[in-house]
C-alpha cells in the first residue's frame, strides 16, 4: 500500500509505547505488522536484525499472520522501524486490544479432534457389526460406542445445543435446530437399543454427522478470521495521540482520547490532526480528501478551522483544539454510522430462510411417521425407531455444509485476488445487488493528483520543476516529481518550502520559485491569470517570472472505467456520491461514463440518498473509503471499501480490497453472483437426496448401515459441486498481480 | 471374543494418545504460523543466535 503510507511520518516513540504491552517488570512487547514478509529469507532477515538492537531480548515473525512480535526491556524504545526501514519493510503498529487470542477458533478444531477421533473409533465397531457380529459381541461393541460417544457429544455437539437453545428463545429457527433434535434423538434412541439388546444402534450416524458439520463451520471461521487479520493489519490512519504544549513549555505526549479543549497542540507535517481545532500559527497545506472527498489540498493559516482526520502536509502547525476526541468530526461520524445501521441488520441468511421452512416439515413428517405406524402396527417402539430413522436420515447434513462450503471457496478465491470478505451474509446480500454507489475521491480516483499537461512544459523546464519538487511531500509536488528526467540542469543550491505557498530554491544566480501563481511570479500580476489550469494555478518561476503553469487532476483508480463498464454489463445502475465540487465531479464522471452523480454532498446527505434508494426497493452496494462516507457503508445493504480507507470505513464495510485496481468490485460481485447459484444447487441437490430417502425411511427400510451410506455420499457431492467455484475461470480479467505489500 | 477384551482398550488407548497428542500441539501453539514453521526449517542460523 505504497498509496497513503508514504505520505505519513514514522510513529514517534511515544506513539510506539502507547501500542506496546507491558509484560511485568521492565519487559515490554511490541507487535507490528509487517504486510510485505513473504518467505524464509524475509523470517531471517528480519530476526537477525532486529535481535542485534540493544535492549532487544527477542523478535519473533509469525509468516501466516505477518506479523512480528518483539521483546524489549529499558526505558528507550529500540529504533525498530528505522531498522525495519533500512531492511526494506514497511511496518506498521497496530491496537494492543485485537490482541486477545482467538478462542472461537481453538474451540472449534478442539470440537473437530475430539469428533473426529470419536467418528473414527465408533464408525470402526459399526463396521464390524455390519459386518455380522452378533449375541454378546455385538452389545460390548454398541456399549463401547455409546460410551465413546458421549464425551464427543458434550464437546463437541455443545456448540450446536447452545446456538439453536439460543435461537429458540429467541423465537427463531436456524439450522442448527434440527441438527441438535437430530443427533440428541439418535443417541437416546440408539441408548435405549443397546440396552434392550437391540440390533439397530446409530452411534457412528450422530458422530459422523457432527464430525462433517464441525468441519465445514471450522473452515467458515478460518476464513473470515483470515480476512479479519488481513483488514486488521492494514496500517492505521487515525492520530493515536499529540504533542500537547503546556503553558509552562513543557512538551508531553497525550492519547487522543485525554485530549481536552483549550489543549494547544503540535502537529509536524506528516501527522493526522487528532481533534477539531483552530490553528494558533504556523502554514500549512491540509489533504481533507479521507474526511471530506475534497481532492484538492487546502492551505491553511492561523486562524482556521481545521477537523480531525485531516493530514497535514507541508508545514509544522501549532492549533487549539476546540473539541475532544469523543466530540470531534471521528465520533460524529461513528454516530451517524449507527443511527444508519440499515439494511444488514434486517437481512436473514440463506440457510436461516431454508431451515425455518426445512425444520418444521423434516420433524413434522418424522411425527406422522410415528402416528402411522403406530395405526398400523401397534408396536410403539417400532414406531419410534421408524420415527428417529426418518429424522436421522434427514438430519441437514448435506444441507448444514451446502452453503458454507460454496461461501469457504468463493472467500479462497476472492482471498487470492486480493479482496477480503468479512462474513459470509456479505457475499449472499451483494449477490442480489442492483445499483452500485461509488464515492468519487479516494475511491474511483486514487485521491492523488496526476499531472496532464507534461507534454505541453519545456522538457528542461520540468526537469528542473521535478528537482524542486522532489523536496516537498505536497501531493502536486509529488505529482511533478514523477516526471523528473536526466536531463543536464542547473544544480540547486539551497531549497526551502514556504508551507501553504510553495518552494523556493537557489542555483547559481537565478531564484526558482514552484508553487501558487500569486506567490511564484510576483513580477506577473497581470497577463495569464484567468487560464484554466486544473484546480489553481500551480506555476514555475525564475525569478519573479513564469515560464512554465502545471495543470492537474485527480488520477483515476486503474481499471477504473473497465470495473464501470463490467458493472454495468452486469445490470447494475451507477451513481456517483461526492463530497467535492460539482467541477471536479463531472470531469471524473465524464471520464469514466458515469450517467448520475451528486456534488457537494455532506456525510448525511450520502445516507439519505441511499436510504432513498432502498425505500425505492434497490439493494444497494456502497463503494468508498472516507470519513465521510462510513455511515453510507453502513446505510447500504452490502459495502466494500478500499485498503487504503479510513479506519472505521474499513471496519464497517463487508469487503475490503487490498490491490489498487478497481475491478476488485466487479470480481466480487461476479464470484457472488456464482457462489449464490452453486448455494441453490445444493441446496436442489440436498432436497433431491431427501425426496429418495425420505420415503425409504418412511417405509421402514433404513438401517445404520444405510443412513451412514447415504449421509456420507450427499455430503461429498455437495463438496464437490462447490468445488467448482474454484476452478471456474472468471470473465472478468483478474486485477493486476502487484502485490498488496510493496 | 477374549482377543477383544485387550484389542479394543489396546487401539482405544492409542487412538486417544493421538487425539491428545494433537490437542498438546495445539495449546502449545505449533499451529500458529503453519507458513512460518515450513519456511523455518531451511534457515541457517549464526552459532551465536540461539533459537
Amino acid at each position: 500500500m505504497a498509496l497513503e503510507v508514504a505520505a505519513s511520518a514514522l510513529p514517534s516513540s511515544d506513539e510506539i509505547k502507547l501500542a506496546t504491552r507491558s509484560l511485568g517488570g521492565h519487559g515490554y512487547q511490541t507487535d507490528l505488522s509487517v504486510p510485505a514478509v513473504h518467505c524464509g529469507g524475509c523470517i531471517q532477515a528480519i530476526e537477525a536484525a532486529l535481535a542485534k538492537l540493544e535492549n532487544v531480548e527477542s523478535a519473533r515473525v509469525n509468516l501466516s499472520t505477518k506479523r512480528v512480535s518483539v521483546r524489549w526491556h529499558g526505558d528507550q524504545v529500540p529504533p525498530l522501524f528505522a531498522t525495519l526501514g533500512r531492511l526494506g519493510y514497511k511496518a506498521h503498529l497496530f491496537d494492543p486490544e485485537i490482541h486477545e487470542k482467538d478462542k472461537t477458533l481453538s474451540e472449534l478444531i478442539r470440537a473437530v479432534a475430539v469428533a473426529g477421533f470419536a467418528a473414527g473409533n465408533i464408525m470402526l465397531l459399526s463396521v464390524s457389526v455390519w459386518s455380522g457380529a452378533e449375541g454378546a459381541t455385538r452389545d460390548l461393541f454398541h456399549w463401547i460406542s455409546a460410551l465413546i460417544a458421549i464425551p464427543a457429544l458434550a464437546f463437541a455437539g455443545g456448540i450446536y445445543f447452545r446456538s439453536a437453545a439460543n435461537a429458540l428463545r429467541h423465537g427463531r429457527m436456524n439450522m442448527d435446530v434440527p441438527i441438535a433434535v437430530g443427533v440428541s434423538l439418535a443417541y437416546a434412541m440408539s441408548l435405549y437399543e443397546t440396552i434392550n439388546q437391540g440390533e439397530h444402534a446409530y452411534f457412528d450416524a450422530s458422530v459422523s454427522l457432527l464430525f462433517f458439520l464441525l468441519i465445514g463451520r471450522t473452515l467458515d471461521h478460518v476464513m473470515r478470521e483470515q480476512a479479519r487479520t488481513a483488514v486488521n493489519g492494514l496500517s492505521r490512519l487515525a492520530a493515536r495521540g499529540a504533542v500537547v504544549l503546556r503553558d509552562d513549555g513543557i512538551r508531553e505526549y497525550v492519547p487522543v482520547a485525554e485530549l481536552a479543549p483549550g489543549m494547544r497542540l503540535l502537529i509536524s507535517a506528516g501527522e493526522r490532526i487528532p481533534v477539531d481545532g483552530d490553528i494558533a500559527s504556523g502554514n500549512s497545506d491540509l489533504d481533507c480528501s479521507i474526511v471530506s472527498g475534497e481532492s484538492a489540498p487546502k492551505a491553511v493559516g492561523a486562524g482556521a478551522h481545521v477537523q480531525a482526520g485531516t493530514l497535514n502536509l507541508t508545514g509544522p502547525l501549532t492549533m487549539r483544539a476546540t473539541a475532544a476526541a469523543k466530540d470531534s468530526f471521528l465520533a460524529e461520524m461513528v454516530r451517524l454510522m449507527e443511527a444508519a445501521e440499515g439494511g444488514r441488520s434486517r437481512y436473514r441468511r440463506i440457510a436461516d430462510r431454508v431451515s425455518s421452512l426445512y425444520a418444521p416439515v423434516v420433524h413434522l413428517a418424522a411425527f406422522v411417521t410415528f402416528l402411522g405406524w403406530m395405526v398400523a402396527s401397534g408396536d410403539w417402539h417400532r414406531a419410534m425407531t421408524i420415527a428417529i430413522a426418518v429424522l436421522i436420515i434427514t438430519c441437514p447434513c448435506a444441507l448444514g455444509l451446502a452453503v458454507p462450503i460454496v461461501q469457504v471457496v468463493a472467500a479462497r478465491r476472492l482471498f487470492e485476488a486480493g479482496v477480503m470478505v468479512k462474513d459470509g451474509s456479505a457475499m449472499e446480500r451483494l449477490a442480489a445487488i442492483d445499483t452500485a454507489v461509488f464515492d468519487k475521491t479516494g475511491t474511483l480516483t486514487l485521491g492523488r493528483p496526476k499531472l496532464v499537461n507534461a507534454s505541453a512544459i519545456d522538457p528542461a523546464m520540468l526537469a528542473i520543476a521535478a528537482d524542486i519538487a522532489a523536496h516537498s511531500r505536497h501531493p502536486f509536488s509529488k505529482a511533478i516529481a514523477a516526471h523528473g528526467g536526466s536531463a543536464d540542469q542547473p544544480k540547486l543550491l539551497s531549497v526551502r518550502e514556504e508551507p501553504g505557498f510553495g518552494i523556493e530554491a537557489l542555483a547559481g544566480d537565478d531564484v526558482w520559485r514552484l508553487g501558487r501563481r500569486g506567490w511564484a511570479g510576483w513580477k506577473a500580476r497581470t497577463g495569464s491569470e484567468g487560464k484554466p489550469g486544473g484546480y489553481g494555478g500551480t506555476v514555475l518561476s525564475r525569478n519573479g517570472s513564469i515560464v512554465a503553469c502545471f495543470a492537474f487532476e485527480d488520477a483515476a483508480r486503474s481499471d477504473a472505467k473497465a470495473a464501470i463498464q463490467q458493472l454495468k454489463g452486469a445490470g447494475v445502475s451507477i451513481d456517483m456520491l461526492s463530497g467535492d465540487t460539482e467541477r471536479a465531479c463531472s470531469e471524473v464522471a465524464d471520464a469514466l461514463e458515469i450517467d448520475n452523480f451528486v456534488p457537494a454532498l455532506l456525510p448525511s446527505g450520502k445516507v439519505e440518498w441511499i436510504e432513498a434508494l432502498t425505500r425505492a426497493d434497490h439493494k444497494v452496494l456502497m463503494v468508498g473509503d472516507g470519513l465521510n462516507d462510513t455511515p453510507a457503508l453502513r446505510a447500504a445493504h452490502v459495502s466494500i471499501a478500499p485498503a487504503t480507507a479510513a479506519d472505521i470505513g474499513r471496519k464497517a464495510a463487508d469487503f475490503v480490497f487490498l490491490r489498487e485496481s478497481l475491478l476488485a468490485v466487479p470480481l466480487a460481485m461476479e464470484v457472488s453472483r456464482r457462489a449464490g447459484g452453486l448455494i441453490r444447487q445444493n441446496i436442489a441437490i440436498a432436497i433431491v437426496y431427501n425426496a429418495f430417502a425420505v420415503p425409504i425411511a418412511i417405509l421402514g427400510h433404513v438401517t445404520p448401515l444405510i443412513a451412514a451410506i447415504a449421509m456420507s455420499a450427499s455430503s461429498l457431492l455437495v463438496i464437490g459441486n462447490a468445488l467448482r467455484l474454484q476452478g471456474f475461470a472468471t470473465t472478468t480479467t483478474a486485477p493486476s498481480a502487484t502485490g498488496a505489500g510493496s | 471374543m477374549t482377543t477383544l477384551v485387550y484389542l479394543v482398550p489396546a487401539a482405544l488407548f492409542l487412538g486417544a494418545l493421538g487425539l491428545s497428542g494433537f490437542l498438546w500441539a495445539l495449546s502449545s501453539g505449533q499451529y500458529e504460523d503453519l507458513h512460518g514453521a515450513a519456511e523455518r526449517i531451511l534457515i541457517d542460523w549464526d552459532d551465536k543466535l540461539e533459537r
